[in-house]
């Protein structure tokens, strides 16, 4: 634990060093945006662009060149079939390419959209575009096959030594998924089998959290509802596949009065419910948990502006550090929830396949 | 993008990024490291276990030992006895032979001691005797030149022989 909590104090101090020098970075955008457009600051728009995906990496703005990674597009139309193109073609959403346009208004705000020759919007392509968020996952999933292969590596070569270095750091954390997580929640004979899943959703998680903590990259992974949607299926369908006759007749035919089962089956109604809730419940509180940390940080820093513009500039500077040592604070507070989060769905989706795989009460 | 929607395109790169991770971590990640921390432990389980084990035998012939040293301290205290009572008898036998020789040698003094007191009475006896007969001679000598001398002579022999 003590190798968790100096980590996490690392990361915390690395992060605070970083806020301190990107936060002032948006500062002169902002200014500098403020200054030059005529357009006024809005802090919802403004916190929803901060927290939702998009279409290239937005790294910061100077001036008036927006510094950004750009991401490849992948569209399939009936019309025009496959095309694959950077989104720095879109330059920052402000123009179309070939005939496809980011929408910034109505029903289909953020997507991409399909043109004709008149320029009239004829439908939504198929899009499976390295957006923002997949880029995320793919930066952690790099992260987690770099670390833990070497870590096995380490492991496999050094059996009967102590542990150092990586391992070291990480083995309390998989001994802690294994004794503290695992064993209690499935039982001693049966939680070998999912482990991996758990390790890999654990620190999948955790590493997703933190790294979205790191203001710069600005990802928000898990705080995005088709990644948690994919983890908690990932739960459910482990947990279907993997439940035995006694899971199945505690839904279809509890031990419950006769009455609740006949003629109405209401107990098995409740019970199948459950089955669905609890993943979309593992969804929820992920991505909520996570979407609240990042908007939380980003409307205090968006504190400053509204500010400046009721008060002016003098009033603005004077909020700011306060605002900046709330920002501080709910980041290292995010620090701490992104551990929480990443055990609280590992035990839940362990205590899920253990309902799943008890024999009796 | 949608906020509260998930989006498709998002779900199908997670769905096969993920599944994929899974199972490259599952493959070569986390089946050697829990294994090599399964090994380690029964391996640390294994000394454990050993050393108590070893711990129990050295008590084991710590306790066997005392066992041979109490034994050998009373074959000790047996054999001493032994000894002891051995040594007693000899000298007591010693003693008694001692004894006995010297009350032999005692008695076959005294055998001696007599036969010499015999031999010497005896001895007495005769030189008595001749001297009775030499007295005899000389007084049967004197009596024939005076009876009167006899007679005093006689008389003064008397008297050395009661001084005797």
């Amino acid at each position: 634990m003590l190798n968790i909590i100096r980590s996490s104090l690392l990361v915390c101090a690395f992060l605070t060093s970083w806020m301190f020098t990107v936060q002032a970075e948006e500062t002169q955008a902002e200014e500098a945006h403020q200054e030059t457009a005529t357009s006024e600051f809005e802090p919802g728009k403004f916190v929803m662009e901060h927290v939702s995906d998009a279409f290239e990496w937005h790294l910061f703005t100077v001036g008036e060149t927006e510094v950004s990674i750009p991401l490849p597009i992948i569209l399939y139309s009936k019309n025009s079939g496959l095309n694959v193109f950077m989104s720095s073609k879109f330059h920052h959403g402000h123009e179309s390419y070939k005939n496809f346009r980011i929408e910034h208004e109505g029903k289909n705000e953020g997507k991409i959209v399909e043109l004709n020759e008149a320029g009239e919007v004829i439908g939504l392509p198929v899009d499976l575009s390295i957006t923002k968020a997949v880029a995320g996952i793919f930066l952690c999933v790099f992260l987690l096959l770099f670390i833990f292969l070497k870590i096995a590596k380490s492991a496999r070569s050094s059996v009967d030594k102590a542990p150092s270095g990586l391992l070291n750091l990480l083995e309390p954390v998989i001994i802690f998924i294994r004794d503290e997580v695992a064993k209690p929640a499935i039982g001693a004979q049966k939680y070998e089998r999912f482990m991996p899943f758990l390790l890999t959703v654990f620190f999948f998680i955790l590493f997703e959290n933190l790294l979205g903590l790191i203001l710069p990259l600005g990802i928000n992974v898990t705080g995005n509802i088709a990644v948690t949607m994919v983890l908690a299926l990932f739960t459910f369908f482990i947990t279907t596949f993997s439940a035995n006759k006694h899971y199945w007749k505690e839904i279809y035919n509890p031990d419950v009065p006769w009455w609740l089962k006949y003629p109405l089956p209401l107990m098995p109604i409740v019970e199948l419910t459950g089955v669905f809730t609890k993943p979309f419940v593992l969804m929820v509180r992920l991505f909520a948990n996570m979407m609240a940390g990042h908007m939380i940080v980003t409307v205090f820093v968006s504190l400053i502006f509204i500010f400046a513009k009721m008060g002016g500039p003098v009033i603005g500077y004077s909020v700011a550090p306060v605002s900046l040592l709330f920002s501080v604070f709910m980041v290292l507070l995010d620090v701490l929830v992104s551990f929480i989060q990443a055990y609280v769905f590992t035990l839940l989706s362990a205590l899920y396949f253990g309902m799943a795989t008890s024999e009796h009460h | 993008m949608g906020f509260v929607t998930p989006d498709y395109g998002t779900i199908f790169w997670m769905v096969i990024i993920f599944g994929l991770v899974l199972f490259i971590l599952k493959k070569f990640a986390w089946g050697p490291i829990l294994k090599a921390l399964k090994d380690r432990e029964s391996s640390i389980a294994d000394a454990l276990s050993s050393a108590e084990r070893a711990r129990k035998e050295v008590a084991g012939l710590k306790s066997d030992n005392e066992k041979i040293i109490a034994e050998a301290r009373r074959e000790k205290d047996v054999i001493l006895k032994e000894a002891r009572e051995i040594k007693d008898k000899i000298i007591a036998e010693a003693k008694q032979q001692a004894a006995a020789e010297a009350q032999k040698s005692i008695e076959s003094a005294r055998q001696q001691i007599a036969a010499e007191k015999t031999a010497a009475i005896n001895d007495i006896k005769k030189q008595v005797a001749e001297l009775s007969v030499m007295i005899a001679e000389k007084v049967v000598q004197k009596e024939l030149e005076k009876q009167k001398d006899q007679e005093a002579l006689v008389e003064g022999l008397l008297k050395d022989l009661k001084l005797k």
